[in-house]
């Protein structure tokens, strides 16, 4: 059986080149992304603006909106939003935080519930207070902010802080132009957007640090390449699992949008954006071109000089000049550095497996 | 990496099994899995969100409590006074205090000693700290200060949320519901979880109820018109009998003559002469004292019953019927207006008893079970269109590897449902989107094994020496980028309410089922071909 390969064998593509495109670019949209959020604002659903959101289905034939709406209009109750909702019979009522407290809010369904009588069955009723919606936000924040720290601390012990340090910048700028997305979709932003999120960060970051490791070693068993060479041939090994992982992810995030519902499908529609479209290209494009500014080279091994003069040593700015911590010394770094002369083009290929065992 | 020793494989076919096994109660109907031995009952639990229910979470209400320790305190400095014979002027609350202001300079010093006798250390947790009930302090030219310190309103909304908890479990079992969740949250929250009711009002109706029923007199020394003027007597208040257009005001005495905690059961049922609902009670044998004595001296006065729903509407008089004759069995029966379900819920309140202070509904989400049913079938479509577009893709990517990758990934799955139900885990619809998505990590952990050794080979290894290195160094990269996944999760778990949470718990179980397939039984089944078959070349 002929197997299908989405990557071919030994791609040399050159991404480290295209930072030169691909940081000012993240930087543009993220610029235009937090323009976005404080000029257009997040569509803050119920569960952080408290209010009450109910969902409502004819019992027969179709919806009639215009008529409801004339009937809730009369009840006074500040905004009030109706809305399609999946199938022509299914309505979605939003109503504003009523003032006077928590009390007030039960009133309010109380009020939509007679108005509407029994033409309708209710088959979601959800209220949130002023005063949980508020916790909720504030948990909300607090958790993405434990949930990078977390992370971090992790990479941290696990690399080297240059890595932890690279994989935050490319963390922040995920979610950031995921905000960015759900600002100009104005997808109700509510506690399942915070599992988005989390899940984008996560995915985000295991693409990371898959091409990480790929970097460490190479790191370890070429101490002579320059690091944009190191860093291009880590990403083109990775490549074709970055991509299989993706188009596999995407087929389960497909699935989900098409056939899980209304319920879930901001959540799906937020994780296609994050961890399809910009996870991957952050983990290549920002994540891994962003170690030459921090100065991993440093820390490389013994063996003279980091690079010689035509590896483009002046890509590496900081490296020379402070070796910021002392390298934790990778314990089974294998044989000294391959022959210098050879590290170059040819080496990548050349099996120079560490040993094992 | 290849070599596996044959208790090993063992134990880690074994270890599958098990753990795909605890998913088979789910498959059977809930009847027949009660009949089994009670460690293989254990199994899924469906959210509110899948099977329809509320969500409800009650708060106390602060200022009630407030008030509830105000008016006690009241009662104690007016009673204190009295006892010592002091002259007093000015008894009354004033924010969050009670202030009072001795007459006679002579009396104070004695008085105001009286006063701070009042305030005891405080039990219970705030215990041994030091901290007192009352503050009590001279604020100079005879007036006396007695506020309840923050510790002590603390400590007393800690015993609401503690005695709440049985009474709402009583009313709600009352409403004949199964397998409620009540858990105290954080100080002053209850969560109420109910899954499948038909009526989500009437419970949040229940829940609201503080239900304090009480035996007083009516006051028929003026009449209540008068009262309502401008002329009530100091020992009664003016009360509301019936709802709505037909309020009639009843003047009715302060005192307590028997109260609700003194029933022992109530039932709803029927007035035999006239048909209409009623609900009937019977005291405790104090209860019943009390109440045969009270009835036997005001033969021929009409008593109200009351009851006290707390704010915003206060006591009301349910029925103010006159005492006929006294009565000595410790039963009676109310009437008022009563629905069918409304006598019986009274029925279920007065069972359940009085809660101690009102509870307010915060945050209430109640999902249909129509809706549901329909989350569960979206669900099952999601889920089985999702894996078979990834089976057929990874089949299409690896052939014969691609199968065994699949075979794992089924197996993962087993293991996850395993899993949930060992812990007898809530499913949810987000919980159901994590075990999709678990679904492609756990492909990743085979991809990424599988790309390793397919760079192998390119590498000029030989076959087995290549899927070796493939499966010993992707492992490595398996589990960092795993444990930055399981990190989110975690805090997910920590932070998310309901659905989310079972997301978080789909999400972060899917992470360690996969780790375990990666490293044990993909290998092992790899290991087991490569051992059958000597392949001299890797097939991918």
């Amino acid at each position: 059986m002929k197997l299908l390969r989405i990557v071919p064998d030994d791609t040399k593509f050159d991404f480290i080149r295209f930072r030169r495109i691909s940081f000012p670019l993240s930087a543009l949209l993220s610029l235009l992304a937090i323009g976005l959020y404080f000029f257009h604002g997040l569509n803050f659903g119920i569960d952080f603006k408290g209010g009450t959101l109910m969902e409502v289905q004819a019992k027969s034939g179709q919806a009639d909106l215009a008529d409801m709406r004339t009937r809730l209009a009369d009840l006074h109750l500040g905004e009030v939003q109706l809305q399609q909702f999946g199938g022509p019979s299914e309505v979605l009522i939003r109503l504003g935080q009523q003032p006077g407290g928590e009390e007030a809010q039960n009133e309010a369904v109380a009020k939509v519930r007679n108005a509407l009588g029994d033409a309708v069955e209710y088959r979601r009723i959800e209220v949130v207070g002023p005063r949980v919606s508020g916790e909720l936000l504030s948990m909300g924040t607090i958790g993405v902010f434990f949930a990078i720290g977390g992370i971090l601390i992790y990479l941290w012990f696990r690399f080297e802080w240059q890595f932890a340090l690279g994989a935050m910048v490319a963390n922040v700028h995920d979610l950031v132009l995921t905000l960015g997305f759900m600002s100009v979709t104005q997808i109700d932003f509510d506690l399942t957007s915070i599992a988005a999120l989390l899940t984008i960060l996560g995915y985000s970051l295991n693409d990371t640090v898959v091409i990480y490791d790929r970097i460490r070693e190479m790191l370890r068993r070429y101490k002579r390449m320059p690091m944009p060479e190191l860093l291009n041939v880590s990403i083109n090994s990775t490549l074709s699992r970055s991509i299989i992982t993706h188009v596999t992810v995407s087929l389960s995030l497909l699935a989900l949008l098409l056939f899980g519902g209304q319920a879930i499908h901001s959540f799906t529609a937020t994780m296609m954006f994050g961890v399809v479209l910009v996870g991957t290209y952050t983990s290549i494009f920002i994540a891994s071109p962003i170690l030459i500014y921090l100065g991993v080279a440093a820390n490389r091994g013994s063996g003279g000089m980091a690079a010689s003069a035509e590896d483009e040593a002046a890509d590496v700015p900081v490296a020379v000049a402070k070796p910021a911590e002392p390298a934790p010394s990778a314990p089974e770094s294998g044989r000294p550095a391959a022959p210098p002369a050879a590290a170059g083009k040819s080496s990548a290929r050349r099996p120079t497996g560490r040993p094992r065992r | 990496m290849l070599y596996f020793s044959r208790w090993k494989a063992i134990g880690t076919v074994l270890t599958a099994v098990i753990v795909c096994l605890f998913m088979v109660p789910n498959f059977f109907p809930e009847a027949t899995v009660k009949t089994w031995p009670e460690w293989a009952q254990r199994h899924l639990v469906l959210g509110l969100d899948l099977q329809g229910g509320s969500h409800i979470l009650l708060e106390v209400d602060v200022n009630d409590v407030k008030k509830q320790r105000l008016d006690a305190l009241l009662d104690d400095v007016r009673r204190t006074l009295r006892d010592a014979k002091a002259g007093y002027q000015g008894l009354a609350r004033r924010g969050d205090s009670v202030e009072v202001r001795i007459r006679e300079n002579a009396d104070f010093p004695a008085v105001f000693a009286k006063l701070r006798e009042l305030s005891t250390p405080l039990g219970g947790l705030a215990g041994g700290t030091g901290q007192r009930s009352l503050d009590v302090s001279d604020q100079g030219n005879r007036l006396v200060r007695l506020t309840v310190t923050s510790a002590a309103l603390n400590e007393r909304i800690r015993q609401v949320v503690e005695q709440s908890i049985p009474i709402i479990e009583k009313r709600i079992n009352g409403l004949g519901l199964v397998e409620p969740t009540i858990q105290r949250q954080g100080a002053d929250r209850i969560l109420v979880q109910v899954p499948g009711l038909g009526d989500p009002k009437r419970l949040l109706d229940l829940l609201q109820s503080t239900a304090k029923l009480e035996f007083r007199l009516v006051d028929m020394s003026t009449s209540a018109q008068d009262a309502l003027q401008g002329r009530t007597p100091a020992d009664s208040e003016v009360l509301y009998e019936g709802k709505g257009g037909t309020r009639t005001p009843v003047l009715v005495e302060k005192q307590v003559l028997v109260s609700g905690a003194e029933l022992t059961d109530a039932q709803a049922g029927f007035d035999q002469r006239t048909g209409e609902p009623i609900v009937s009670f019977r005291f405790n044998s104090a209860g019943a004292r009390k109440f045969a004595e009270v009835t036997q001296r005001n033969v021929g006065r009409p008593f109200a019953i009351v009851l006290d729903n707390g704010p915003p509407n206060g006591p009301e008089v349910l029925s103010a019927p006159v005492i006929r004759e006294p009565i000595l069995g410790g039963s009676g029966q109310i009437s008022g207006n009563f629905t069918v379900q409304s006598a019986n819920d009274l029925a279920i309140l007065l069972r359940a008893g009085a809660l101690p202070a009102k509870l307010t509904p915060i945050e209430q989400r109640v999902v249909g079970a129509g809706l549901g049913q329909d989350s569960i079938d979206k669900g099952k479509i999601a889920s089985y269109a999702g894996g078979a577009l990834v089976v057929i893709f990874m089949l299409v990517t690896y052939g014969l590897f691609g199968l065994f990758a699949n075979i794992a990934v089924m197996i993962n799955v087993a293991m996850i449902f395993g899993v949930l139900s060992l812990l007898n885990a809530t499913l949810t619809l987000p919980g159901i989107a994590g075990i999709v998505l678990t679904v492609g990590i756990a492909v990743d952990a085979n991809v990424l094994i599988y790309e390793r050794i397919r760079e192998e080979v390119r590498h000029g290894r030989s076959a087995i020496a290549a899927i070796d290195a493939g499966f010993s160094r992707a492992l490595a990269t398996i589990l960092d980028s795993n444990i930055t996944t399981f990190i989110a999760a975690a805090v997910l778990f920590f932070i998310g309410t309901g659905p989310v949470r079972g997301f978080a718990v789909t999400l972060g179980i899917g992470i360690i089922t996969t780790l375990f397939t990666a490293f044990t039984l993909t290998r092992l089944i790899v290991a087991t071909w490569v051992r059958m078959v000597r392949p001299k070349t890797v097939p991918i």
